[in-house]
């Protein structure tokens, strides 16, 4: 039920498949990853290396860190990506948030 | 060998726009470097893309921002735009992060355009999913047209009020807005009325604003203390205590704000001396009247120099463009003082309702001094208790806290706790935050993979061209 859910997309434009932890999605082609799981009804990003607590979005502009996802291999800032077809999305390893680090 | 740039800028919002737009039309070769897909910055963010709808709902202030991005096309300066700026070395020489591959560019001189980022408002429960920054609320609205629905917004600000009437008019108003600023906070703002009434076209939106609010029956509750989020997995519902008693409000979305603050660490980085400002409750960068800082060659315009605004930061990014062009030969001191006059003038008006707003709505005190049990750097999970301990086993500053216990060590680099860890231990130890001091800020300014340094060779120095 769409009212449900905690964001709505107020406009609607072309669609791309992508895969969340392996589930199916339909987001809008070009738009914000972060934003677009969030519509899309994913609240937990990841879990933290430290202490496994669930993490989601918080500032949405590259500085906070809290969105990583992980996508071929590589540790990435969810708020700092835009959606394109077949995308592969996972939640990152536990370590995920120091093993790209240098 | 590839030409050295006059000028590099770091951000393209506001500042850097205009300031990239004066450079060019005085003769300067300039690059911006800015980390989103487009200009705009965080105010202005995709305000080329955005449908009428979405303009209808975030209003003319933000579609004003079209006048910026357009100069900054016209003027052909070269924008790399989605680069992730790391290292700044003196010289100067530029390290990004574009596409997954490293690059570089030089130039003699840099303006830092890197605006402001939110206070760090650390109460419980504000780490869990569903718990974002007012700002974040806005740029999934500006970016995305992404709205929350139901959402709770606490905290205290004007940027506050402007997210609940554009909450209003998408359709979606807010369940409630807990907000932390008395009526004493209010009283004591009079002081500053003078400067309020200078300012006014500002006071006029704000009861514009207001009265959205009003008229949507959002529920404010002023003076709200003790606030806290629950939830095991994710928000389920803010409590606070207003008048005396305690409330219950569920939702899935919390909106924190209580102000922005200087981005600083790329100044930072720099070497470029800070000092505190308490009317701002904010490290400011050492600035003269033209931006220009304590280390030879780099000027910072916008929020990053001090919070002031949009309209502010376009006024100091072209200050700062004429003093560079005057350094570089381009313009001479009679038509630099000329050409500036006008811009005073108007930085002037656009200061003149800063006193009030700051007085009226300070930061949440029990946000600037949490709690023992709440986390202050969110990437370690240090709490403020930690900070305090470290202060009782003889920790003085924010440097020392990292051997502790790795507060400020994670990917955020301290953008989300350097503040409050700096306030606990000035609390702690009786010593002003000057004397406390901020965190080292040292390369890389963000995390950047062995894969994308590799990516990085001779030929890529310059991969933009």
């Amino acid at each position: 039920m769409k009212t449900a859910l905690p964001f709505l997309e107020l406009e609607s434009g072309p669609r791309v498949d992508v895969t969340w932890d392996g589930t199916p999605l339909s987001l809008p082609d070009g738009s914000n990853l972060a934003a677009a799981l969030l519509a899309a009804g994913v609240d937990v990003f990841r879990h933290t290396p430290v202490s496994n607590a669930p993490r989601a979005p918080f500032c949405m502009m590259g500085a906070c860190f809290d969105c990583l996802v992980e996508i071929d291999g590589v540790t990435r800032q969810a708020c700092m990506l835009e959606v394109t077809e077949g995308m592969v999305i996972t939640r990152p390893q536990e370590t995920g948030a120091h093993a790209n680090e240098t | 060998m590839p030409m050295k740039r006059d000028l590099a800028i770091i951000g393209a919002g506001p500042a850097g726009m205009a300031a990239a737009a004066q450079a060019a039309e005085l003769g300067l070769r300039v690059t911006v470097l800015d980390e989103q897909p487009r200009a705009g910055g965080q105010i202005y963010r995709d305000v080329d893309r955005a449908s009428q709808s979405r303009a209808n709902i975030l209003g003319a202030d933000y579609t004003d921002g079209r006048r910026l991005t357009e100069d900054l096309r016209q003027s052909g300066v070269e924008h790399i735009s989605g680069a992730v700026v790391w290292a700044i070395e003196e010289g100067f020489r530029i390290s990004y992060t574009r596409n997954g591959r490293g690059a570089q560019v030089e130039a003699d001189r840099i303006l830092l355009a890197t605006g402001a980022l939110e206070r760090p408002m650390p109460i419980p429960g504000w780490t869990l999913p569903g718990v974002m920054t007012a700002g974040a609320g806005q740029i999934l609205l500006k970016q995305s047209g992404v709205v929350a629905q139901g959402a709770v917004l606490a905290g205290s600000g004007p940027l506050l009020y402007l997210i609940a009437a554009q909450m209003v008019r998408a359709g979606t108003p807010p369940a409630a807005m807990i907000e932390t600023q008395t009526r004493g906070d209010m009283l004591r703002a009079f002081r500053h009325v003078g400067g309020a009434l200078r300012g006014w076209p500002y006071m006029a939106k704000g009861l514009k604003m207001l009265a959205e609010i009003k008229r949507a029956k959002v529920p404010r509750y002023a003076g709200a203390t003790e606030i806290a989020i629950e939830g095991d997995s994710k928000a389920e519902a803010v409590t606070f205590t207003h008048k005396g008693r305690r409330q219950r409000i569920a939702c899935k979305t919390v909106f924190l704000h209580h102000g922005v603050v200087p981005n600083t660490q790329a100044a930072r980085s720099l070497g470029i001396g800070h000092y505190w400002d308490a009317a701002q409750g904010a490290f400011l960068p050492e600035l003269d009247d033209w931006g220009q800082s304590d280390v030879a060659g780099v000027f910072i315009a916008g929020d990053g120099a001090g919070i002031g605004g949009a309209k502010l930061a376009e006024h100091a990014g072209r200050l700062a463009a004429l003093k560079i062009a005057q350094n570089a030969d381009r313009l001479s001191t009679q038509d630099c003082d000329r050409l500036a006059a006008p811009l005073r003038r108007a930085v002037t008006r656009e200061r003149a309702a800063r006193p009030f707003l700051d007085a009226a709505y300070p930061p949440y005190g029990s946000a600037l001094h949490p709690a023992d049990s709440t986390i202050v750097c969110r990437c370690e999970e240090v709490t403020a208790g930690d900070i305090r301990g470290y202060a009782k086993l003889g920790c003085l500053g924010p440097n020392q806290t990292k051997a502790f216990g790795r507060a400020g060590m994670g990917p955020c680099q301290g953008r989300y706790c350097g503040l409050t860890v700096t306030a606990l231990l000035a609390e702690a130890n009786g010593r002003s935050p000057d004397d406390t001091g901020y965190y080292r800020i040292r390369p890389p300014l963000k995390p950047v993979t062995l894969g994308e340094l590799a990516a990085m060779n001779d030929t890529d120095l310059d991969a933009a061209e």
